[in-house]
């Protein structure tokens, strides 16, 4: 059976933690805005990654590190080995050009970065395709999860911070009336700035995200620095109502007469 | 005579009438209605207070099984209906994680209403979509002790095992003194 969704109901945090817990083996693939994103798990390891479709070669990767120049990355594919990122890994042991362990540090790097930056994706089809594993000539390793879903799950936190902090974004913004001593020698990035140029009571904040092309975090975020500075609030719209609140019922009490009572239900519900 | 019930609840559209109907020795008394927003448009119509479906024991007993609202503008009858039942089943679309939140959701609302026993239905199991039970459960983040049963709601058979669960589970919470 199929294990799909969309990330905006279903987090990478939570994936990677039914990965990890389910030690499932198979390829997870994630469809965001702009593009597509792999990894694929041995025992609910993380083993190998893959961005977009070249992502995931060892040439690639040892360019996205630094450890190959762009002239070298060119030559190197035009070797037989190339095809074979196991075969061009001995030979650039074998030439002493790397380390084994400059390379597995330089796949541990690559794909760590990757599961980083899909924390950040709040939208996106996912797919994971059981028993599917990446070609035999890839060079895997084996990541344990824990550690990525702490981190994960560190920035899932101050994102839902955040998003208590600032719950709706289709609110617009004013700057306040009698900003306080705390705005003297306060000091803006260029994207605060830019936030700050289109507040206004005719642009919510997430017309202002597109605007800027800002993530809902990163402008969760530095709308959240400049009401801390006391630069800015929100327009809240008047009449909002309070949230319901849980009144607690006492369940019917249960006496051990009621075992008999149960009993009859299960005989009645077991002859229909 | 004496009246029992339950109460099936879960997201919109996650099956609760299928499964009360599949079990009703009566046509169930559904309020439903054709529903009006666009985005709830997955089907026709929707229940805005409640199902009501009957299993009749014997002269003494009736087990009645309340289905609630799937829409959350009518959460606000959740409340009357958890009022004195035996225990609950919430059904999970298995086969719409974008609904799993709200699934949880509903689920900590009715332990709060009540703390009664409950179980927890993988509905749709049947379509190739379904996200398998263990799965869901760790979804859902359940306790190990909750128990979360593969089902079709409508299939009788498999209707009858989730209820038959859910009387197992009351059962042990009255001979456990109300500990369990």
């Amino acid at each position: 059976m199929a294990l799909q969704g969309n990330l905006r109901d279903f987090s990478v945090t939570k994936l990677l933690n039914l990965i990890h817990i389910a030690k499932k083996s198979g390829t997870l693939t994630i469809q965001g805005p702009n593009e597509l994103a792999s990894l694929a798990f041995l025992d609910g390891k993380l083993i190998y990654g893959q961005r977009g479709d070249e992502g995931g070669r060892l040439i690639s990767i040892l360019r996205y590190n630094h450890l190959l120049t762009e002239e070298q990355a060119t030559s190197l594919q035009n070797r037989p080995e190339a095809a074979n990122d196991k075969e061009l890994g001995l030979l650039l042991i074998h030439a002493n050009y790397l380390t084994q362990q400059a390379i597995l540090q330089s796949l541990h790097k690559y794909l760590n970065d990757l599961v980083f930056r899909l924390f950040t994706w709040s939208e996106g089809i996912f797919q994971f395709y059981l028993g599917i594993l990446p070609p035999d000539d890839r060079i895997t390793v084996r990541i344990d999860l824990e550690n990525l879903i702490m981190e994960g799950a560190r920035r899932m936190r101050e994102f839902e911070q955040l998003q208590e902090e600032i719950p709706n974004l289709d609110y617009a913004l004013k700057f306040t009336d009698r900003p306080d001593a705390r705005l003297r020698n306060i000091n803006l990035s260029v994207e605060e700035w830019r936030v700050v140029s289109y507040i206004s009571p005719k642009n919510t904040m997430r017309q202002i995200a597109r605007a800027n092309r800002l993530s809902e975090i990163d402008l969760r975020r530095i709308v959240y620095g400049l009401m801390q500075a006391g630069v800015v609030e929100i327009l809240l719209p008047e009449g909002l109502p309070p949230p319901p609140s849980l009144a607690k019922i006492q369940p019917i009490p249960k006496t051990p007469e009621q075992a008999g009572l149960i009993k009859r239900l299960a005989d009645r519900i077991r002859s229909l | 005579m004496q009246t029992v019930k339950m109460v099936v609840t879960g997201p919109f559209n996650s099956g609760k009438t299928a499964f009360i109907r599949s079990i009703s020795e009566i046509e169930v008394v559904s309020t439903e209605r054709k529903i009006s927003l666009e985005v709830e448009k997955v089907k026709e119509t929707t229940t805005v207070a409640m199902d009501f479906g009957r299993i009749t024991v014997d002269d003494d007993l009736v087990l009645y099984l309340f289905g609630t609202p799937g829409q959350k503008r009518f959460d606000f009858m959740w409340e009357i209906l958890s009022e004195g039942m035996l225990g609950f089943v919430v059904i999970v679309d298995s086969s719409r994680p974008e609904t799993f939140r709200e699934a949880r959701f509903i689920l900590d609302t009715f332990r709060a209403y009540a703390p009664t026993p409950y179980v927890v239905a993988a509905n749709k199991q049947d379509i190739p979509e379904a996200w398998p039970v263990d799965d869901l459960r760790i979804a859902l983040k359940l306790d190990p002790s909750v128990k979360c049963i593969p089902c079709v709601a409508s299939d009788k058979e498999k209707v009858k095992t989730i209820l038959l669960e859910l009387l197992g589970s009351i059962l042990q919470e009255i001979e456990s003194g109300g500990k369990s």
